[in-house]
C-alpha cells in the first residue's frame, strides 16, 4: 500500500468521522441565570435555541402541554391569532416572542412569566417560530399527529364494524 | 483466568433469577401458566437436543470402529429402528408441545375473559408511569404515578396507553410484556397470586432516561388494597407550619403547579405525575430513587442533573425556597 493510498484513506476517515459531531443536548440551559430578553435580534440566546432541533421539539412538547392549541389552534389560530403567517402583531424575533409569553399581551394572552423556566419559554419561542418554517430545515421536529386531518386505520381498531346494507335499503331498482 | 470468571459469570446469569423483578418468580397466574409451560418446552427440547448429541457420538463410534475393523464397514443393523424412533420422538414431541401450548392459551384466554372487577388505565410517558384507577364514578377515580396497587387473586383489567413514544409494559413476576402504542388502547389483564413488592420496567426502548423507568408494583390483601383506596381518594392534606406553608405556597404559584396536580389544592396541571399522596409513595422519578429526605432534596433542587433529559426543568431555587417546598412536598401523604 502505497503511503499516498494510506494518507488519503486516513483523511477519509476522518471526514466520515466529523459526521458523528452531534448537536449539544443542554438540559439545563447555559448560562444560567439567564435573565429578561434583550431587544430584538440582539440577544445572543436566540439563535441557540433556534437552531437546535432538541430545544424546538421540546417547545413542540410545551405547546401542548401548557394548551397554547386552546386559543392559537395548531398555528392556524381559532380565539388567538394563527401564528403561522407572517403577520406579528407584537413582533416576530425571537426576543419578541420571548417577551409576549413572559408577560402575557392584552386581549386574552396570558403571563406564563414564572410557570414556565426561562429556557422552557425560550424553548416555546423557538417552536413557535418553527410554525412558520423560520429556523433551518433540519431543525424542524415533525408535524404533530394531531394535524393530520384523518385518524390512522391503525388506531381505529377498536371502532364497531357496521353491517353492510342490503341492496333494497339503498333505494336503488333491482 | 476463565476458571475464576466462570463462577462470576454464572452467578451474574442466575442473579436475574430471583427477587423483585423476576422472570421465573411466578407470582401472578399468567406468569406461573408461562413458566409451566416454559418447564415443558425445556424438557421436550432438551431430551431432542441429548438424542442428537448421541446420534452424534454414535456416528464417530461407528466410523473409528469400522476403520479399526474392515469386516464392520457397510453394517447398519440398527440405523433403520434408530430412523423410526426419532421419527416417532419428534412426531410425540410437537404434539406434546402444542397441546400444552393450546391448554395454556386457553386458560389464559378464560381468565382474560372472566368479569374483572378493577379496571386501571396505565399511560406510558417519557419517563414515567401515569395510573388511574377508573371508576364509574368519577369522584372516586384515582390518580396517581409510577406505583402500582393490586389486590391478590382479583383478575385486574389495565388499558394501556402511550403519550409519546413506543413503551413496553412489563411486571415479569406477574405478566409478560405488551407494548403501549400511542394513539391505541391495548389490553392486559394481570392476576397477581402472591402478596409482595415487585418491580415493573419498561421493556422497549424509548429514550435516554428508558433504564430509569420503573414501576413499584405492590401486591397486597383485599383488604388492606381496599385501605388504601380509601386513603388515596383523601385530598392532600393541608400544610402546618410555617416553613411548610411557604412551600404549599410556592409550589401553587409558581412552575410546579403548571404541570403537577395535587388533590384539594389549586395546583391542576395534568402532563406530570399527580402529587397528592406523593410522599407515601416508594420511590422518586420512576424509580429513579428511594423516596428518601436526600433523594427528594437532590431532585427538587436540580432534576436535570439527578436524571438528565426528563421533562422536570431546573427551576433554580434558592435554599430557603428549596427547603420550604421539600417540607411542603413531605406533607403529601
Amino acid at each position: 500500500m502505497s503511503s499516498r493510498f494510506r494518507a488519503a484513506s486516513a483523511a477519509m476517515l476522518l471526514l466520515a468521522l466529523a459526521a458523528c459531531d452531534r448537536e449539544e443536548r443542554q438540559a439545563r440551559g447555559a448560562p444560567l441565570p439567564e435573565g429578561p430578553p434583550l431587544a430584538a435580534g440582539t440577544d445572543p440566546r436566540a439563535k441557540d435555541y433556534e437552531n437546535n432541533a432538541y430545544h424546538v421539539a421540546q417547545g413542540q412538547r410545551l405547546y401542548a402541554w401548557m394548551n397554547c392549541v386552546g386559543c392559537h389552534a395548531h398555528g392556524g389560530g381559532s380565539i388567538g391569532p394563527p401564528l403561522m403567517d407572517s403577520q406579528w402583531r407584537y413582533g416576530g424575533s425571537m426576543e419578541d416572542i420571548v417577551r409576549t409569553i413572559l408577560h402575557g399581551r392584552p386581549n386574552g394572552m396570558p403571563s406564563f412569566d414564572q410557570k414556565l423556566t426561562e429556557q422552557q419559554v425560550w424553548q416555546l419561542a423557538a417552536y413557535v417560530r418553527s410554525l412558520s418554517a423560520q429556523p433551518r430545515q433540519d431543525v424542524l421536529p415533525s408535524r404533530e399527529d394531531a394535524m393530520s386531518s384523518t385518524e390512522p386505520l391503525t388506531t381505529r381498531s377498536r371502532e364497531d364494524v357496521e353491517p353492510s346494507q342490503p341492496e333494497r335499503d339503498q333505494g336503488r331498482p333491482k | 483466568m476463565t476458571r475464576r470468571a466462570l463462577p462470576v459469570l454464572v452467578s451474574l446469569a442466575l442473579g436475574g433469577c430471583d427477587g423483585i423483578q423476576s422472570m421465573t418468580g411466578g407470582d401472578g397466574f399468567h406468569a406461573e401458566k408461562f413458566n409451566g409451560l416454559f418447564t415443558l418446552f425445556m424438557v421436550v427440547t432438551g431430551i431432542s437436543y441429548v438424542l442428537v448429541l448421541a446420534f452424534l457420538a454414535a456416528a464417530v463410534l461407528r466410523r473409528r470402529r469400522a476403520e479399526a475393523d474392515e469386516r464392520r464397514a457397510g453394517d447398519d443393523r440398527g440405523l433403520g429402528m434408530a430412523l423410526l424412533g426419532w421419527i416417532g420422538f419428534i412426531l410425540v414431541g410437537l404434539t406434546i408441545l402444542t397441546i400444552g401450548s393450546y391448554f395454556v392459551d386457553r386458560s389464559a384466554a378464560k381468565a382474560a375473559a372472566a368479569p374483572r372487577p378493577l379496571e386501571i388505565i396505565v399511560t406510558a410517558n417519557q419517563w414515567w408511569w401515569d395510573v388511574q384507577y377508573v371508576d364509574p364514578t368519577p369522584a372516586n377515580t384515582i390518580r396517581t404515578a409510577n406505583e402500582l396497587h393490586l389486590p391478590v387473586g382479583v383478575p385486574v383489567h389495565i388499558s394501556l396507553k402511550s403519550n409519546d413514544v413506543i413503551h413496553s409494559f412489563w411486571v415479569p413476576n406477574v405478566a409478560g410484556k405488551q407494548d403501549m402504542i400511542p394513539g391505541r388502547d391495548i389490553d392486559i389483564v394481570l392476576k397477581p397470586t402472591k402478596a409482595g413488592h415487585y418491580r415493573g420496567q419498561c421493556a422497549e426502548f424509548c429514550g435516554t432516561q428508558h433504564a430509569h423507568m420503573a414501576l413499584d408494583v405492590i401486591v397486597e390483601p383485599v383488604a388492606a388494597f381496599n385501605a388504601w383506596r380509601a386513603a388515596s381518594l383523601r385530598p392532600a392534606p393541608a400544610p402546618v407550619t410555617a416553613l411548610q406553608q411557604a412551600g404549599y405556597t410556592y409550589v401553587m404559584n409558581r412552575e410546579c403547579s403548571a404541570c403537577h396536580a395535587i388533590g384539594g389544592t389549586p395546583a391542576s396541571g395534568q402532563v406530570a405525575p399527580d402529587l397528592t399522596h406523593f410522599a407515601s409513595r416508594r420511590s422518586i422519578a420512576a424509580g429513579t430513587f428511594p423516596m428518601t429526605r436526600g433523594h427528594l432534596y437532590a431532585w427538587v433542587a436540580d432534576p436535570q442533573g439527578a436524571k438528565p433529559g426528563n421533562n422536570m426543568p431546573y427551576v433554580g431555587l434558592q435554599a430557603n425556597e428549596l427547603h420550604a417546598v421539600v417540607a411542603y412536598l413531605e406533607t403529601l401523604k
